[in-house]
């Protein structure tokens, strides 16, 4: 099962390289001609297409391109001809460590939120909790992030709202600079984080096997720790990840707000530029992140679930 | 129409405040000539004048009025992540349905396509074609109808497989009857709740992805009035203490927490539960 | 046995139990309450076992939870006491029905394959309740699982305990669940329709097993079920409800010999529907005959191997089998819906396409089908003028004011209203009436055959009743011939003209009626044959004293 799961997460990194190295593909005329223009005369376009690389057939491409990337070569960019490696990397490691800040407030806020939630269900606080995390879903990144911004820097002064960096900041300065981006992601995550913990926990607190143990005569307490939760892993890790992914991705626009030099803010800035080559390979990059988180919370299902732990 | 109104009159309060958001934000868009007092890409007066006066909510970083600006917003945002919701929902609920109804190797391919496109979150999906294909607004709303409609197909085959095993779809299928017929007489009409939740929950989505990609200046294109737009190009304000540029951000919010206060609402009606995915 | 009359058994059973006295419950629905018990007194003994019985809709279920004090989700107890053995659960605070719970009265659910946690091991699960109740300690409750485990009959006693709910048979789990509800020695178990999801063979296994213990402990038992015969076996006593009130209350065997009430007379009899002989119309050939068909899902295992049957024109054919015996594959295969890896179908001597796509609009009209569940066979948003009208257009070209009169005739037949029922949709009509939709669905098309499939089983005995006796009526009426899949032999008794029955895709016998169900019997036919709960009391031990001197 796991050996299964794992072959067919590289088979769907492989198709999402493919799908990205061909998408480049369908410009029309292709990426010399479109960077030099109209004006460029065929004899610069075809010296210009040898020293990309564009002459060669596009499966041969593709292979150098992909075994490129797999070595740490990902190219130059087109904008300021530097490699794109070295582009990437330091963004790569800055977006890694707001969303790793945020992931750590809000996983265990969340889990604990969620659970209070489905175990009061219907009660008061879960009727307010509905209605404060709806409303936190519905609103975009931004808007969280500018009133977080009017009152905690604005108005208090507390906090900074840019959390430019460089390599003199320290670990303690760091964090400070990136508490307003990590408190925005947070707020959206745990609203969509602790629905979804609550709709699973009262999924299985209605199983008919929860029933029997209260008919046993079982404290409510070991209900919960030694009935549910054993069979709660599944959906609860499937929770976590979904959420971690969309972390991932839900940094683009909090480091667009905070101007923070992630590799979000690197993607929108190339996009802006047409600087292919580096869309493509930061687009690789957040991909090859969600396709293994999302392959994680497959196999921890696989490896918490008791049928397949006790075969027949 | 009546049982309309009585449930609605029984309806939880979120869920009438969330009526009126809608119907609200509907007669805005509609009446968007009517109601503002300037033209949409109309230059009336300096940058970033003050709220009161000649401008109700003063002017922007070009001088143009920014109630003006609001009342096109809604016109632009909403009509475009409306028609982008329609078109993903057509594609992806018949390819579901098809799936779902045909099985077999159609339903493999079409799932497979689905699995791959969606493992590619899709902002950043987006984002590579956008830069491709160049930005404009008709670009965006197919990159962002097909990245969504494999969401719809997901929703719509799993309602729909739910539905086909059913003796009465084996029954129409043992009378003779075609796919078509079984997809629309059969299928359709039992799987309409959770698709009309489903409509509503994408639009939330799709309204949210199109504002966000206009505040990254990759959206809805100036001198389109748009509010993802307004905000970027206000923000500056913002640190000087001034919330117009929450304006539109918070005219964003209102609409999509209104249509979830809805969605929610038909959900705990039609089936008690609310789905989280 | 006891003699004495209704609410008694004082003089052979110890002091009172359980008492319940106006007990009133609610239940929500469409976020309305509505009460669907309406003031039940009841009585208990220890040592006593009281049989709940009842058609879907009677409270019994929600009566047989009330008295450990519990109500499910969406239920409230709103008046009246329930007082065990002193204590009134209506009142007393949680932690003492907590501790109550497992401990004096234990449960035992309908379906113990969810009803387990399937994170642990069935050995743990037994010993919880002894061990969180400070009654035993875990090697003592294990030792006392092994013991149980060996008089339930459960196969390796020492070990099976170690396994995984998943990992064991239903029949075995249902017995390991009362197992587990033995573990303090209650003085009082309430089974809730413990052996209505086991095929026949295996529910005679539960039962004996079931009285075994309990009358080794003496415990009082409240035996939930729909089906008279069953609690004739088990109860001291019964009580019959319907709608939530209390029809008749009495000892077992005065009841099955001496009902009192209409209602229960009709549930007594409800397996005494015989058919006439049918019309025979000589020389002619079969109407369906099927030789030598093999089939499997996805080229898997063989689910049909080599099996041939025959239908004759205007009679009824049983096919007869438990779960997994391959009689739904048999009707998939002569539909269509799977075509067979190898043999053939003849409809009227002509070999029909195996697959469904490749016959012609009439060879699909000549063939129906009726389904188990009336409320999935029809789609539940179509009105029943579209429902019925859909054939009739479909394979008959029947259109406008030819079409309305049809509909309305069919519904005539059918004994449903016109005027009444023809624009409902399905949700606005009661079980039964569904499933005579279901039937005018399938004349609609004047079908020659029509395969019905388990079409009474969900049904409550006395509309399955109905149901059966208007079928042969239109068999009667119309010649149409019926292939009856089910597993409930006394359908088969009822309406069959000839048998074939099934096992492990295989037909071990087949032929008419009278021969088959009369002896001598193959060895499988006898098995089912004898397993089948008959109303008199003595019928379980006569049972198995009877495969005890064979065995």
């Amino acid at each position: 099962m796991v050996a299964q799961r794992l072959v067919l997460g590289l088979l769907l990194i492989i198709a999402v390289s493919l799908i990205l190295f061909l998408s480049v593909e369908l410009l029309p005329g292709d990426l010399a001609e479109e960077i030099l223009g109209q004006g460029a005369t065929p004899e610069t376009v075809a010296a210009f297409r040898r020293e990309l690389g564009l002459d060669l057939p596009p499966h041969e491409r593709y292979i150098n391109w992909l075994f490129g990337m797999l070595q740490g070569d990902m190219g130059t960019s087109l904008a300021n001809k530097r490699p794109i490696a070295e582009l990437v990397g330091a963004r790569f490691g800055n977006t890694l460590f707001l969303a790793t800040y945020a992931a750590v407030i809000a996983v265990p806020l969340a889990l604990t939120l969620g659970v209070l939630a489905a175990l009061y269900r219907n009660g008061i606080y879960d009727r307010i909790v509905n209605i404060v995390t709806l409303t936190s879903i519905s609103s975009p990144e931004f808007f969280v992030a500018y009133i977080l911004i009017l009152f905690f820097s604005v108005k208090f002064g507390w906090l900074p709202s840019i959390a430019n960096l460089g390599d003199e900041h320290g670990f303690a300065e760091r964090v400070y600079r990136l508490t307003l981006p990590a408190v925005t992601l947070t707020l959206v995550v745990v609203a969509h984080m602790m629905r979804m913990t609550r709709a699973a926990i009262i999924n299985l607190l209605a199983s008919p096997y929860i029933e029997m143990a209260s008919l046993k005569g079982i404290s409510k307490t070991r209900i919960i720790v030694h009935h549910a939760l054993p069979n709660a892993w599944a959906p609860i890790i499937n929770v976590i990840v979904i959420n971690l992914a969309y972390l991932i991705v839900g940094v683009v626009v909090v480091e667009f707000v905070f101007v923070y030099p992630g590799l979000g803010q690197l993607m929108v800035d190339s996009v802006s530029k047409r600087d292919l080559p580096v869309v493509q390979a930061s687009g690789m990059v957040f991909a090859g992140v969600y396709i293994l988180l999302n392959l994680s919370a497959d196999v921890a299902a696989i490896l918490t679930n008791p049928r397949l732990l006790h075969p027949k | 129409m009546q049982r309309v109104f009585k449930s609605l009159a029984e309806a939880p309060l979120t869920a009438k405040f969330g009526v009126t958001v809608v119907l609200v934000y509907t007669a805005v868009a509609l009446l968007a000539p009517v109601l503002a007092p300037y033209g949409e890409t109309e230059i009336v007066g300096d940058s970033y004048e003050v709220w009161g006066g000649t401008y109700v909510l003063g002017t922007d970083n070009l001088g143009r009025d920014m109630l003006t600006r609001l009342i096109y917003g809604a016109r632009n945002t909403i009509g475009i992540a409306f028609l982008t919701t329609t078109l993903c929902f057509l594609l992806g609920s018949v390819t579901g349905f098809l799936a779902a109804t045909v099985g077999g190797w159609v339903d493999q391919v079409l799932s497979r396509v689905v699995d791959v496109l969606m493992s590619i979150p899709s902002l950043i999906f987006a984002l590579v074609l956008l830069t491709i294909f160049g930005l404009s607004i008709i670009n965006m709303v197919l990159v962002i109808a097909v990245l969504d409609a494999t969401r719809v197909y997901r929703l719509s085959r799993a309602v729909a497989q739910g539905i086909v095993v059913m003796d009465y779809v084996e029954a129409a299928r043992l009378r003779g009857e075609g796919l078509w017929w079984i997809m629309r007489r059969e299928v359709l009409p039992n799987a309409m709740p959770p698709l009309v939740a489903e409509f509503g929950l994408r639009f939330v989505f799709v309204f949210l992805f199109i504002s966000a990609l206009s505040f990254l200046g990759l959206g809805i294109q100036p001198p389109t009035a748009d509010w993802g737009s307004m905000v970027r190009d206000n923000a500056t304000l913002i640190t000087y203490g001034d919330i117009t540029p929450l304006l539109p951000a918070a005219a964003i919010a209102l609409l999509t927490v209104g249509v979830n206060f809805v969605v929610d609402w038909f959900l705990h009606k039609t089936s008690g539960l609310r789905d989280e995915h | 046995m006891s003699t004495s009359n209704n609410g008694g058994g004082d003089s052979q059973f110890g002091d009172l139990l359980v008492e319940m006295r106006g007990l009133r419950i609610e239940g929500q629905a469409d976020e309305q309450w509505h009460e669907i018990v309406h003031g039940i007194d009841l009585k208990l003994h220890r040592g006593e076992v009281l049989g709940l019985i009842g058609e879907s809709g009677a409270g019994k279920s929600t009566i047989g939870l009330a008295a450990m004090g519990f109500a499910r989700p969406g239920c409230r107890i709103t008046g009246g006491e329930i007082i065990f053995d002193g204590i009134d659960l209506t009142t007393t605070d949680e932690d003492t029905k907590r501790k109550l719970r497992g401990a004096r009265i234990s449960y035992v659910a309908q379906s113990a394959a969810a009803a387990f946690n399937p994170a642990h091991k069935l050995i743990d699960q037994y010993s919880e309740a002894p061990v969180q109740h400070g009654i035993l300690s875990n090697a003592e409750a294990e030792r006392d699982a092994k013991d149980l485990y060996a008089r339930l009959q459960l196969p390796d006693p020492d070990t099976i305990g170690y396994r995984y709910p998943h990992q064991v048979s239903g029949g075995q789990l249902q017995r390991a669940m009362t197992a587990m509800a033995m573990a303090c020695k209650p003085d009082l178990i309430v089974f809730d329709e413990p052996t209505t999801a086991l095929d026949v063979t295996t529910q005679i296994e539960v039962l004996a097993a079931i009285r075994d213990v309990v009358r080794q402990f003496n415990t009082a038992a409240i035996y939930i079920t729909h089906d008279l015969a069953v609690v004739a076996q088990m109860a001291d006593r019964i009580m019959v409800l319907r709608h939530g009130n209390l029809v008749e209350e009495g000892n077992t065997r005065e009841m099955v010999a001496n009902p009192q009430e209409q209602y229960t007379s009709e549930l007594l009899a409800v397996r005494s529907f015989q058919k006439d002989h049918p019309v025979e119309v000589p020389g002619q050939r079969p109407l369906l005959e099927v030789e030598g068909v093999t089939a499997s899902y996805g080229g898997g295992v063989k689910v049909l191997e080599d099996v041939g049957i025959e239908i004759r024109r205007g009679h009824t054919v049983a096919v007869v089998g438990e779960s997994g015996s391959g009689k739904s594959t048999l009707a998939r295969v002569i539909t269509g819906l799977l075509p067979p890896m190898q043999g053939v179908i003849k409809f009227d001597g002509v070999e029909v396409p195996g697959a469904l796509p490749q016959r012609s609009r009439d060879q699909l009209r000549r063939l129906q089908m009726i389904y188990q569940m009336p409320d999935t066979a029809m789609n539940p948003k179509q009105r029943i003028r579209d429902i019925i009208g859909r054939p009739l257009e479909f394979y008959l070209g029947k259109t406008g004011a030819e079409k309305e009169e049809r509909i309305r005739e069919l519904l005539n037949l059918i004994e449903m209203d016109p005027d009444t029922y023809i624009d409902r949709i399905p949700g606005e009509l009661s079980g039964g009436q569904k499933q005579r939709i279901c039937i005018a669905r399938a004349l609609a098309a004047e079908p020659d055959l029509i395969i019905c499939d388990e079409v009474t089983s969900a049904l409550d005995q006395l509309v399955a009743e109905e149901i059966l006796k208007l079928l042969q009526r239109l068999q009667n009426e119309l010649h149409v011939s019926y292939m009856f899949i089910t597993h409930d032999l006394a359908t088969v008794r009822a309406i069959a003209d000839d048998v074939v029955v099934m096992l492990q895709g295989r037909v071990v016998e087949a032929g008419e009626k009278n021969v088959v169900m009369s002896p001598p019997h193959h060895e499988y036919t006898e098995l089912l044959l004898s397993s089948v709960p008959e109303m008199d009391p003595d019928w379980l031990d006569r049972l198995l004293a009877a495969r005890g001197a064979a065995s």
